[in-house]
């Protein structure tokens, strides 16, 4: 049995002089404990104040949904007072002038329209960053995992979370004085002269813009989400998966592959895909390099446009009703894919961080 | 034998880790590279730029020298001051009820998934759909639609705001300790009052810079106001007629064939610039310095 | 002054998990009572049903009566009314931590609409008396956060907050646990002197704590209460078997 202190359950006298103290001291300063509870027993439960203070978040929550719909409502309404006309080969069609027979798409002046280079010119300036952002970013991502010294990493990502806080607007106005004439005097006579006889790379293009300068200041645009999103995805693997692979004696470099790359690869394709998306609708720097010329052509240092740009270039043109139309079905297009590419990465960089530790909270 | 073939392996081994380090500082180099370059060349051109014209004059018409963009600052101003009145305070009311309503839910997980994938969508659809929405001729119901306005742009701004501001006030609320929303629900205090008084003013640093993160991000945005503000090289700060914006004025001037305007498109981006560095590295200093210092 | 709790058959589940199952017992007014018993054995439980804090978790559920006066909690009133009246101090110590001491004492009045300012600087000096702290922050009363306190005053300040809006009972869920043996001592002296106007219900796995501060003592075991007898009893001849192994320390 354990041994009660007896002195302890009948308290010490010293004890019971605090108490009559403290008792003295209530009575003599402050408000008779009966009012406070009077008051707070009048107060009611606030039951109906919480309702509606649930409801009017609820509805501030919804407005996301609400957002989306009406995005995808509104663009549905103007697009489809003439879909048609235009139909699904809007995207495919090719007119043909009828004097030169040289193909054309878009002529707003006889009212002819096809969004066929700009699917083009935006796949084409997509794809191309992502060749040239997605090494470099996983680059970057396996150094401030990995390999980075700890004073390095926090200025390093600060560093790549301002690339992003950029607007493209002044990467537009740098692409257009310092990247544009940069690859015209000494990058794209290197392609001509080296790749020239594949065709890609013909050069007789004198203003320097066109698919490789919006490639280039694209992929510096992407590169931050791409590379920070890379870097959670890597964190999120577990530790004992790195210790796993370096206890049978690999390399840094093996343990990286094995260990991080091959477990944190679909976050990896997620963020890609999310860099994708960016690529897909991103609009000033690009209209501001690419040239905006409705055309396809198989040199990719040549003038052409995309989605994006069209959008934005016409905004003051666009005068006949079918122009506006035109455009707006080109960016309910822009919508629709942007949705499906950002949901599809969402859920693969949800697949891998979902429940790991470093984003559990 | 078997040893000789093991070292040759065991070197090819420590070449490819060696080279793939150098690779990857190499990527680094070469991300941190461009992002010095516009920096320093911002800072160049635009510092030569920026004058006090720049800060008090109005654009003055092509081929006089001289001008300024006051107008485009203030419009800028305007323009989000007004998508933060939209965007703030419902941004903040869907974090708070991802975070203290809906936590685990189905219709929570469902919104969160949709904000960020709206995160995504190109702001150029949001001017276009603004633009059907609030400028459009055939919309006439009240006197402020169907034209350019600042409250088209306002509201395209502002409607890109709530994703962003949502999720950071949701994250920064789910970092609130659970003991803290204990503590105030222990006293009888209402749960609005609560989560008001308590758990969003504990994280109210938070979710000020996520605020401002959303802010800086949409002061640079551009082509949501072509097609809604318009730009306006004169004084307006009517809500009702289309208005001048920083970035509107930069891309106007950046693609005219004018050396003068060039220079002011160089001092428009440094002024920008710097306000967004300013609020970036602040939200840097608060989140690091510890969201919920002393909770535990 | 406190009243007395009557439970009847009272039952609670987390999900699928019946974790109390029908207590029944009378708590007596102004005394402290001890709920003693080894982790997960419901005692934490227990008290958080009497003043509904076990329903802020939704897949929490409860059965049964309890009476808090003559009160009865889940019939009567809404959570929010009953824990106006039933205080309640956690395992850790809580402060609200952008609060001054000041505003955290004041909270429980001020989040409640009370607007009289010379009323409530006379109830924070008395609730940080009663809770013996005052001597120690009443210099930096406004200047100093909650959260800039040691360990042992921020519990203290808690039973300051709970105090304010003086309530007729006061749960205590291992309020020492988290605490050094000095500020343990201190906590224990303020339950002393705290049961001659409230109620106090102590939850403890320390059963030292329980024999120093406790007339009254009930074990838990497996979500059921095995014994609920007086302080003495229980620890110098408990009539359970169970009991008698928990406290000589054969399991537990």
């Amino acid at each position: 049995m354990i041994q009660v202190p007896e002195t302890r359950i009948s308290p010490p006298q010293q004890r019971h002089e605090l108490q009559s103290a403290a008792a003295q001291q209530i009575d003599s300063a402050s408000p008779k404990a009966s009012e406070i509870r009077n008051f707070l027993l009048h107060r009611g439960n606030s039951a109906l104040a919480d309702r509606w203070f649930h409801v009017l978040m609820l509805l501030c929550a919804l407005s996301i949904f609400g957002i989306v719909l009406l995005i995808a409502g509104e663009l549905t309404i103007g697009s489809s007072l003439s879909w048609g006309q235009f139909g699904f080969n809007f995207f495919f069609k090719t007119y043909f002038d009828p004097n030169t027979h040289l193909p054309m798409y878009w002529d707003p002046v006889n009212g002819h329209f096809s969004a066929l280079p700009f699917v083009y010119g935006t796949l084409v300036s997509s794809f191309l960053s992502l060749l040239i952002a997605v090494p470099l970013a996983i680059g970057v991502a396996v150094f401030l995992t990995e390999m980075c010294p700890g004073v390095l990493r926090g200025p390093l990502a600060f560093l790549t979370e301002l690339l992003a806080a950029i607007p493209s607007i002044i990467y537009g106005l740098w692409a257009v004085f310092v990247l544009v004439p940069l690859l015209r005097v000494y990058v794209n006579p290197l392609l001509t002269g080296s790749l020239g006889w594949t065709g890609l790379f013909s050069g007789d293009n004198p203003t320097g813009l066109g698919f490789v300068s919006a490639a280039v200041i694209l992929a510096i645009m992407i590169l931050p989400i791409i590379s920070s999103l890379t870097r959670e995805v890597m964190i999120a693997v577990p530790h004992s998966q790195r210790e796993a692979v370096l206890a049978l004696g690999a390399t840094r470099w093996e343990m990286i592959r094995m260990g991080v790359l091959r477990n944190a690869r679909i976050g990896i394709v997620g963020a890609v895909i999310l860099g994708l998306g960016r690529a897909l609708g991103e609009t000033m720097a690009v209209t501001m390099v690419i040239g905006n010329t409705p055309e396809i052509h198989r040199s990719l240092l040549a003038n052409g446009a995309s989605m994006a740009s069209v959008i934005a270039n016409e905004y003051a043109e666009a005068t006949s009703n079918l122009h506006r139309i035109a455009r707006t079905v080109i960016g309910l297009a822009l919508f629709v894919v942007t949705i499906l590419v950002n949901a599809v990465a969402r859920l693969l960089v949800w697949a891998v961080t979902r429940g790991a530790p470093a984003r559990s909270r | 034998m078997k040893l000789e073939t093991n070292t040759t392996r065991a070197r090819f081994r420590a070449i490819t880790d060696n080279a793939v380090t150098l690779l990857a500082v190499l990527a680094t180099v070469l991300v941190i590279a461009p992002l010095v370059a516009i920096f320093a060349y911002l800072i160049y051109r635009g510092y030569s730029s920026l004058s006090l014209d720049f800060f008090t004059r109005i654009p003055k018409p092509v081929g006089e020298k001289g001008g300024g963009m006051a107008n485009a600052i203030v419009g800028s101003g305007i323009l989000l001051a007004l998508a933060s009145v939209i965007g703030v305070p419902i941004g903040i009311g869907g974090g708070i009820f991802l975070a203290e309503f809906g936590r685990g839910t189905k219709l929570a997980n469902s919104i969160r998934f949709t904000a960020d994938v709206l995160n995504g969508v190109p702001s150029i659809v949001m001017g276009v759909a603004a633009y059907a929405l609030i400028v459009s001729p055939h919309v006439r119901y009240l006197p402020i639609l169907g034209h350019f306005s600042a409250f088209s742009g306002g509201v395209a701004l502002g409607i890109m705001m709530i994703p962003t501001v949502c999720r950071t006030t949701e994250e920064m609320l789910l970092m609130v300790p659970h003991a803290v929303r204990e503590a105030a629900l222990g006293l009888g205090v209402p749960n609005w009052r609560s989560v008001l008084s308590i758990t969003v003013r504990t994280a109210s640093p938070g979710i000020i810079t996520g605020c401002m993160l959303a802010f800086a991000r949409v002061a640079g945005e551009t082509a949501p106001l072509i097609f809604t503000a318009l730009g306006n090289s004169f004084w307006s700060t009517s809500l009702n007629e289309p208005i001048a914006a920083l970035p509107l004025q930069i891309y106007v001037y950046a693609i005219s064939p004018y050396d003068e305007w060039h220079k002011l498109a160089w001092a428009g981006a440094l002024v920008l610039i710097v306000l967004i560095v300013l609020a970036v590295s602040l939200v840097r200093y608060v989140t690091s310095r510890g969201v919920l210092k002393g909770a535990s | 002054m406190g009243v007395g709790i009557e439970v009847i058959n009272l039952n609670a589940w987390y999900g699928a998990n019946h974790t109390l199952q029908d207590i029944n017992l009378n708590i007596p007014a102004n005394h402290a009572t001890a709920l003693i018993g080894p982790s997960g054995c419901g005692k934490s439980t227990f008290v958080r049903c009497l003043n509904r804090m076990h329903e802020t978790n939704p897949i929490a559920r409860v059965t049964g009566t309890v009476r808090i006066g003559d009160l009865d909690i889940y019939e009567d009133a809404k959570p929010v009314e009953i824990r106006r009246r039933v205080g309640m101090v956690f395992q850790r110590p809580n402060p609200f931590p952008t609060m001054s001491i000041y505003d955290n004492v004041a909270s429980g009045l001020k989040l409640n609409g009370f607007r009289n300012r010379h009323a409530l600087d006379a109830i924070v000096e008395r609730s940080l008396k009663d809770s013996a702290l005052w001597d120690e922050v009443k210099d930096d009363l406004k200047k100093k956060s909650g959260a800039s306190l040691s360990g042992g005053q921020q519990q203290r300040l808690c039973i300051a907050r709970a105090l304010a809006v003086d309530p007729e009972v006061l749960l205590m869920d291992e309020p020492a646990s988290a605490l050094d043996p000095v500020s343990t001592s201190k906590i224990e002296d303020l339950i002393f002197q705290l049961k001659s106007q409230y109620t106090i219900v102590i939850v403890t796995h320390n059963m030292q704590q329980a024999a120093r501060v406790a007339e009254k003592t009930g074990f838990f075991l497996n979500g059921r209460m095995v014994e609920f007898d007086s302080t003495h009893k229980i620890f110098t001849n408990p009539s359970d078997k169970r009991t008698e192994d928990y406290i000589t320390g054969r399991f537990g």
